[in-house]
């Protein structure tokens, strides 16, 4: 942040999801998963991450969630100039932030419509209700721009869904919840080509100067779509190298190694 | 279960709570003071005014229970804790004990605010007011019905208005010796309902026993006979999912049912006694040809439940049904089940239980299906999955599946789950607290069942259970 007033410094807190020297690691063992790890999503930024498998990037994400799985040992993330440590992750949630999963859980008995429903109400002040045509108006509106099948909202939330049904349904979830902050996490696996066209739609969609999105992939294909501003490198629970999409593309050219050895040297 | 039993809309029973004109016609104040004997037994015949078969069976029954043990080699200890002595056994109307609305437990209360109850109802089922004016709507019900040929009364109006039918059937399903419990209801039975469909008849309108039993102020000893005629289709309700707070801690009832020949049976329970109750109570149906009986049980309330809803088919291509759900929370044990006698051939089964345990809530399931080896072409189905919310809490299976002879089929599946952690953060990074998001898998859980609930139930459980989890989750 060389270079800018404190006046821009202090705007841009507010405008951006910043994550600072942060270390966190897995509370039943101890060992330390994201070492160091700084990172800002500005608003009307998208930001990519890049990483070899098992490097932190799940972690990173469920850590800013708020996962109770990992403890943060040092560092700060701050939501719009607020620390979220020690929030629980609803509170997260309603603050702004919205985490889709790499790996989305079942809820079986409960129905999509339901849950999304009961996210939406929970966002309403005591005794407030969501008035329910205006709530499946809007639902369906949303399904048809990902183009989701009605029977959709009756069944269970991701019970026997496909995996890319499940990625779908849960960019239908953040389109619904209409979060400030998107940390998208391997939403393009298990999407086929034409499913990933639809989905990279609806986050694009929803791309806006006053949303911040974080998008998580191991593939260059989807960055096609959802064109980054900037890509990181998470190598080690690091970030360990930034650039512009094209560093996408050589990521997918040559390799990590390349950067392993870069950084190592 | 035919479709259109199961379609029948329980809302469109309009039901006003809220009015009740009534007042009760004769003040009856008996009391037949603590304590059993054989004294007791002719006071309850006297007062009641039976004819003598009845005090006479009263008399063996008593026998019997004194003669029985304490099933305590498999059941509960906690039985043990019963004083037989300090119980009355028989008290009616104005001599219900009282307490001041001050004297109410502010979760009781709550819980009735949450349900929406009105107030003179609320009243009535914290134990502040002696009677409940529900005979209005009672009334309404049973007037509609009568006019289809449909008897709707009291076991004590059933057996004295209507001998022949009540004497062919009355201690035929469950014998006097069923177990401990059984013998003590026959010998102290009051309250109840007695209930004949003629051959063919659909009853429409579910049958609300809530309101008649109210009415009446029984409930402690239950006893009620419910016969379908041949092609007739009838459901039955029993109680309500209101926090019932009772005085008298024991509460025994005895249900039997028959099912003639094509007839359809659904009976629904919803038990929520206060967490003093001893709730032992002994439910058993025989389903002739083709008959179909379906029990669909909730318990929530009570200290201890032995509940184990029966079907003993009978006749050819019968066939039996038990739903049940039990909500084991703190201190409670729900030890419920079912029993599936197959007594013909081509006779079906199904079993689908569902038990949630909280804090150091216990719920116990105990099946039992028996499918002799002469006969062909039964099949069972049993279902039992459990979910434990707390490290305290506790479940545990007893199936006894005995199906033998060839082409007889049995399949039995069996669950314990926990709500597992990542359930609940997926549902908190949605921003649900976390007593929402356990309400929600919890209801989830339950959900196919309670959905076979009539509506106005189904809702109220919903509530109930996220109520339950709100408490458990601190
Ligand atoms: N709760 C946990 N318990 C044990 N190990 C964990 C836990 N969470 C993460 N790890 C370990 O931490 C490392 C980082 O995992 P993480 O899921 O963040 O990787 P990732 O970068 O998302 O990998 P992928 O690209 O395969 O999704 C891995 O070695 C993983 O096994
Ligand atoms: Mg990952």
């Amino acid at each position: 942040m060389f270079g800018q007033s404190r006046e821009v410094q202090q705007t841009l807190k507010f405008m951006s999801l910043e994550i600072r020297n942060l270390h966190a690691r897995i509370a039943s063992n101890g060992t330390e998963i994201l070492k160091g790890l700084d990172l800002i999503v500005e608003k009307g930024k998208v930001h990519a991450i890049m990483g070899p498998n098992g490097s932190g990037k799940s972690t990173l994400s469920k850590v800013i969630g708020g996962h109770p799985d990992y403890e943060i040992t040092e560092g700060e993330i701050l939501l719009d100039g607020t620390s979220v440590i020690g929030m629980e992750p609803d509170v997260r949630s309603r603050a702004g932030l919205f985490l889709a999963m790499q790996y989305p859980m079942e809820i079986p008995g409960v129905s999509n419509a339901n849950f999304i429903r009961a996210a939406l109400q929970a966002r309403l002040p005591e005794g407030e209700e969501l008035e329910a045509t205006d709530y499946y108006a809007n639902l369906y509106s949303k399904m048809d721009g990902l183009e989701m099948d009605r029977k959709f909202t009756a069944r269970s939330v991701n019970e026997g869904f496909s995996g890319g049904e499940k990625k779908r349904n849960e960019i239908l979830q953040m389109l619904m919840l209409a979060p400030k902050y998107c940390i998208l996490d391997e939403t393009d696996s298990g999407l086929d080509i034409d499913a990933l066209r639809i989905v990279a739609g609806g986050v694009n969609s929803y791309r806006s100067p006053k949303v911040g999105m974080l998008v998580i992939t191991h593939y260059q294909r989807l960055l096609d779509y959802i064109v980054p501003d900037i890509v990181h490198v998470l190598v080690n629970g690091r970030i360990v190298r930034h650039g512009g999409k094209e560093l996408a593309l050589e990521l997918e050219e040559r390799g990590y190694d390349f950067i392993r050895e870069e950084t190592a040297a | 279960m035919s479709t259109e039993l199961l379609d029948a809309p329980a809302t469109q029973l309009d039901i006003d709570r809220s009015r009740g004109d009534f007042v009760y016609p004769e003040s009856h104040e008996f009391d037949a003071g603590t304590g059993l004997s054989h004294d007791t037994i002719d006071y309850i015949a006297t007062v009641k005014n039976e004819p003598e078969w009845i005090r006479e069976f009263r008399h063996k029954a008593l026998d019997t229970f004194l003669a029985k043990p304490m099933p305590t080699h498999w059941a509960s200890h906690d039985l043990e804790n019963i004083v037989f002595q300090n119980i009355r056994y028989y008290l009616a109307n104005a001599k219900r004990p009282t307490r001041s609305w001050e004297d109410v437990p502010d979760d009781v209360k709550k819980t009735f605010e949450r349900l929406g109850i009105p107030e003179q109802e609320r009243k009535f089922l914290a134990g502040v007011e002696a009677q409940f004016d529900s005979e209005a709507v009672y009334s309404n019900i049973k007037a509609a019905v009568a006019d289809q040929g449909v008897i709707f009364t009291g076991s004590t109006e059933g057996l004295i208005k209507h001998p022949e039918l009540f004497k062919k059937w009355f201690g035929k399903v469950i014998p006097t010796g069923d177990n401990k419990f059984s013998a003590l209801n026959s010998a102290v039975f009051s309250g109840g309902s007695f209930i004949y469909i003629p051959p063919g008849v659909k009853v429409k309108h579910p049958l609300q026993a809530y309101f008649r039993i109210n009415a009446e102020n029984f409930g402690q000893f239950e006893r009620t006979l419910i016969i379908a005629d041949e092609g007739s289709e009838v459901m039955y309700m029993e109680g309500c999912t209101a926090p019932k707070f009772e005085t008298a801690t024991l509460h025994s009832a005895v249900v039997e049912l028959v099912a003639m020949k094509g007839a359809k049976i659904q009976y629904v329970t919803v038990q929520n006694w206060s967490n003093n109750v001893f709730n032992l109570v002994t439910k058993r149906a025989i389903a002739h040809e083709e008959a179909e009986v379906k029990w669909i049980d909730c318990n929530i309330g009570s200290r201890l439940t032995m509940k184990y809803p029966g079907v003993v088919l009978k006749g050819r291509k019968a066939r039996g049904e038990v739903i049940s759900i039990a909500l084991a929370g703190d201190g409670q044990h729900q030890d419920t089940g079912a029993k599936m006698i197959h007594a013909a051939d081509e006779t079906t089964s199904n079993i689908v239980s569902k038990s949630i345990s909280l804090g150091s809530g216990r719920s116990t399931y105990r099946g039992l299906v028996h499918i002799p080896k002469h006969l062909k072409g039964c099949k069972n189905n049993t279902e039992c999955d459990a979910l434990l919310i707390n490290p305290t809490s506790r479940t545990d299976t007893y199936p006894a599946i005995t199906v033998r002879g060839t082409g007889n089929s049995s399949q039995h599946e069996a669950s314990v789950s926990q709500i597992s952690q990542e359930q609940i953060f997926y549902m908190m990074s949605r921003g649900l607290t976390e007593a929402q998001a356990m309400s929600l898998s919890v209801n989830g859980f339950v959900n196919d069942l309670v959905r076979q609930f009539p509506m106005e139930y189904s809702v109220e459980l919903k509530r109930l259970i996220d109520m339950e989890m709100e408490g458990s989750v601190g």
